[in-house]
């Protein structure tokens, strides 16, 4: 196991670099003749919207700046500067450097989103083109690019089956989104967003939908299921056409939350599975990197039935020329102030081509197969086991629980990401999902060589050994990071809460 | 394969059921070499028109220059390809930014707290909304007649299912700003809260906040003026006038256009635990270590968030926009006091001067409304329509402002213009040319 140690430059804040005057950054000079026209702006401005005094911003030059943000890249863990970043559920696969080379050019990052249509003919053909392709792989009719993230993507999934719901003078008793307890925390929190409520049914021992549960509980109040296929288990829901066919029976929809799609593209398809409403991470599935947060993009899909519902404007093409379409009179109106998030669209654009059609499924089966290796050498290692249906295959990602080790050594799966850390690995998901005591959710993606997923088995194992011998060593790490493990109790507490340079001057005065 | 006893790769997929397998391929095109990749996507990227300057557009996403340091961090591998920082121990570098982040725009706008950003600012100005909601068990909330439609759109879309109404306040026709005497009429004891915009949608500056600030206290209602990113040197900060919930575009701040996507919804409030307890999006906190030897950054407050709280959480959000964060944290540092304040003499005197010579033309108004605007304005045609005029400006390689004629038709043949200091005098001096040949045909 190679040795790791993260750089560390006690980097200060930025707010205390620099002095006075000091400017980082010189801005173009007005003109001559344009001040002798104008005056001072500054008399012109009514007095009392101007500001007494300029704000409390640092005053630092060029390449102080450069340096400290350069220090704190240094201080982080990305998939394409790490070694491994198994975080399930957020698919943290290689993100293609060529991706980033065209989304730079200025003939996209230039462009304004209330041009012309005429003069950006360039970048309405990309849109169009992928949304295409995401049909193609989901199966559905018709899409909005839209929603900038997922979970916005889910949002508007459920404004959709308001909408779908109101139309027929059924949104006053349908107001109940079902989602398992396995379920993404944004399935509940959109489905409330769109003003449903929410009621969850448990999974069965085999780790799917609980049939039963769910007859009990759909009727004429349900407006909607949601659900991911694969689960948040890594497990695929063999009973989903039955599923679809008891929510659909009751008059309700379904909604596929297609986090997990890196799973099944080319093998599957949502649309065929019964659902109605299809979202997809494309910073997840289609490479596109994820920034630290975001910008994420999830274009959602829909069964031509609800595409009159869908956001305006959407992309649409006619005779080679592409247009934003804005003709759907029942339309849910807008999610976001424009487009989308083009940039990382243009990104997945670049990535579906790279791969085509036959690329996409290799990816899926790729992924599956690595997944079920890391499950295949773990479930043995000792305090760790593979709840839920042990011998079924996993799809693309796969949930283990540290439960066993927890009682017999008090290292809990906390303490595994930690010591995984140490060794220079990204720890997996924890303690999600919920229905897993000590959860670890491994999602290994397709793009690591077999190398990479061996080190990381060495790495449990190792853990689990010291766990076993010297629990005090995993209950220390993190060392080899940028600092230790951090008071997070003094970070939530009233009295010590820290959210900004201002609060933290206010309370270093007080003390 | 073998390790896990399987002889074909379908083995692992045996679980779905025949009848849902998908036969066949893709029909997607390609696998293609990178070589081809990029030639095709440079190839699809030229259709997009080269412009002789910037184009005169604002209204929500601005042409503003992004400093060469900006990109060269965003591009840092370590930034862009992480994810949400859970694991804090590994990821001090992107938690130290992000606050850095929250505590800029704190200094921008005068507050105390400001969230890791949410999508735009449309998004933002829904939550805060529904936040403002929440806060005071009231619903309908006040906006400015002359709101962007887009924006409002979206406001709608997050309002609604949860029965929050929207008003309109009625503006005065000489100056465009808000008519105090119909929000005083509009502001009762149902208003959760009043939006108001500085600068306005179309351009000028909201003059009567004190008074506005008064009328929705008076009536226990939260005021959500936004503040847009590069003016606050020259403006006065909304939290030094009251402002409780403060939204607004990040975009400028460092953020290319990228025809609207992504874009920087910030979003701040006052350090009131109440208010705190009840916003969107993520919030990263200073700390310390266990052993309590050093200083240390994390998510805080977690227990707000859809990963916890599920169906009770204030708002469903989890990827953000950090990346764009992180942006707008070089570039303001980059800048400083002095920066943004030469910036914003620049913008407003170039778009004073772009006023002054179009308004001197034969058959224009520029702008309509007497106020003081800062870079957008509105211009308005007689004898030719802002489509002629556009078609005109077009065909010289030059495009003009946003049409108006749909959104606000009383305005009559009007367009939103904009000046940044990406347009020159020469710029302006050549758009003055073309409108001029474009009215005297």
């Amino acid at each position: 196991m190679r040795r790791f140690r993260q750089a560390d430059w006690e980097e200060p804040l930025i707010f205390e670099l620099g002095r006075e005057e000091r400017v980082g950054f010189t801005v173009p000079s007005v003109e001559p003749e344009v001040s002798d026209a104008v005056g001072d702006i500054e008399e012109l401005v009514p007095t009392n919207m101007l500001r007494s005094e300029p704000p409390m911003l640092p005053e630092v030059s060029e390449i102080e700046v450069l340096r400290h943000f350069i220090h704190l890249s240094q201080m982080n863990y990305g998939v394409n500067s790490g070694v491994f970043y198994p975080l399930g559920s957020c698919t943290m696969k290689y993100n293609p450097v060529i991706n980033e080379v065209v989304a730079a050019h200025p003939k996209i990052t230039e462009i304004h989103p209330d041009q012309d249509e005429a003069t950006v003919q360039g970048v309405l053909g990309i849109l169009y083109q992928l949304k295409r392709w995401f049909l193609e792989v989901t199966g559905m009719d018709d899409a909005s690019l839209q929603p900038a993230a997922g979970a916005h993507g889910e949002f508007l999934g459920n404004l959709l089956i308001r909408a779908y719901h109101a139309d027929r003078g059924e949104i006053d008793k349908r107001r109940e989104i079902i989602v398992p307890d396995s379920a993404h925390g944004t399935n509940p929190a959109s489905a409330m967003m769109a003003g449903f409520k929410t009621v969850e049914i448990p999974s069965g021992e085999d780790g799917c939908v609980d049939i039963e549960a769910l007859r009990s509980v759909v009727g004429e109040h349900t407006a909607g299921l949601m659900l991911t296929n694969p689960n948040t288990l890594g497990i695929f829901e063999r009973n989903i056409s039955e599923i679809a066919e008891i929510v659909h029976g009751a008059g309700g929809l379904m909604y596929y939350d297609g986090a997990n799609l890196n799973a099944i593209m080319g093998k599957c398809r949502p649309g065929d599975m019964g659902f109605d409403i299809v979202h997809v991470n494309l910073h997840k599935t289609f490479s596109t990197p994820h920034g630290g947060g975001g910008p994420g993009s999830g274009p959602v899909g829909v069964k031509s039935f609800l595409a009159d519902y869908l956001p305006v404007p959407t992309v649409e093409e006619e005779d080679g020329v592409y247009r934003l379409d804005y003709d759907r009179p029942k339309t849910i109106g807008r999610i976001h102030g424009y487009h989308g998030n083009v940039s990382p669209i243009l990104k997945a654009y670049a990535y579906t081509l790279a791969l085509g059609g036959s690329g996409l499924k290799e990816a899926s089966e790729i992924a599956v197969l690595n997944s079920n290796y890391i499950a295949h050498k773990l479930k043995d290692v000792r305090g760790l086991s593979l709840p839920y249906a042990p011998g079924v295959p996993r799809k693309h990602e796969a949930v283990l629980s540290a439960s066993g080790m927890a009682e017999e050594t008090g290292v809990r799966a906390l303490d595994v990401a930690k010591g995984l850390l140490d060794r220079g690995i990204h720890a997996p998901t924890i303690y999600f999902p919920l229905i897993v005591p000590e959860a670890l959710m491994i999602e290994p993606t397709e793009t690591e060589p077999l190398e990479a997923l061996d080190a990381f088995i060495e790495a449990v194992k190792e853990i689990s050994d010291l766990a076993y011998s010297n629990p005090k060593e995993v209950l220390d790490a993190p060392r080899n990071t940028a600092v230790g493990r951090l008071d997070e109790a003094r970070a939530a507490h009233p009295k010590t809460i820290c959210l900004s340079w201002r609060a933290y001057c206010a309370l270093a005065g007080r003390g | 394969m073998e390790e896990l006893g399987i002889r074909h790769i379908d083995d692992l997929f045996s679980d779905i059921p025949e009848d849902l397998r998908f036969k066949g391929e893709l029909d997607i095109p390609g696998p293609y070499a990178e070589a081809e990749v990029k030639g095709m996507v440079l190839r699809q990227l030229e259709k997009n028109w080269t412009l002789r300057c910037p184009p005169f557009l604002g209204g929500g996403v601005w042409p503003h220059y992004v400093p060469a340091v900006v990109d060269e961090i965003v591009r840092r591998a370590e930034f862009l390809t992480s994810y949400t920082p859970y694991q804090p121990e590994i990821t001090q570098g992107m938690l130290q930014v992000i606050f850095e982040y929250q505590s800029l725009i704190c200094e921008l706008v005068g507050l105390e707290v400001a969230n890791a950003s949410l999508y735009d600012w449309a998004s933002a100005l829904g939550e805060a909304a529904r936040m403002a909601s929440r806060l005071t068990r009231r619903d309908v909330v006040a906006v400015p007649y002359l709101i962007s439609p887009q924006r409002l759109a979206v406001l709608r879309a997050y309002t609604e299912p949860v029965g929050i109404r929207v008003v309109k306040v009625d503006y005065d026709k000489t100056t465009g700003l808000l008519d105090l005497e119909d929000l005083k009429e509009k502001v009762d004891s149902r208003t959760a809260a009043v939006y108001i915009e500085n600068p306005s949608y179309l351009g000028f500056v909201e003059e009567g906040v004190e008074t506005i600030a008064e009328t929705a206290h008076d009536a226990g209602a939260r005021r959500r003026p936004r503040e847009m990113g590069s003016t606050p040197t020259t403006k006065r900060a909304p939290g030094d006038y009251d402002a409780d919930i403060v939204v607004g575009e990040g975009q400028p701040l460092g953020n290319h256009m990228n025809y609207g996507g992504p874009l920087l919804g910030i979003f701040a409030c006052r350090n009131d635990p109440r208010m705190i307890r009840q916003m969107p999006g993520r919030l990263i906190g200073l700390t310390q270590t266990q052993d309590g030897l050093r200083r240390g950054f994390t998510m805080t407050l977690q227990t707000r968030e859809q990963h916890i709280r599920r169906e009770k959480a204030t708002s469903n959000i989890c990827s953000n926009e950090a990346l764009c964060a992180v942006a707008s944290a070089v570039y303001l540092s980059l800048l400083g006091p002095q920066g943004l304040r030469d910036l914003a003499e620049v913008v407003a005197s170039r778009a004073h001067y772009a006023m002054r010579r179009i308004g001197e033309l034969p058959n224009i108004r520029a702008p309509l409304f007497s106020s003081f605007h800062f870079k957008e304005f509105t211009v308005s045609f007689k004898g030719r329509t802002v489509a002629e005029v556009h078609r005109d400006l077009l065909s010289s390689r030059m495009h003009g402002g946003k049409p108006l004629v749909d959104e606000f038709p009383e305005l009559g043949e009007a367009a939103l213009y904009c000046v940044t200091e990406m347009h020159s005098k020469r710029d302006i001096d050549r758009l003055v040319s073309a409108l001029e040949e474009a009215l005297e045909r």
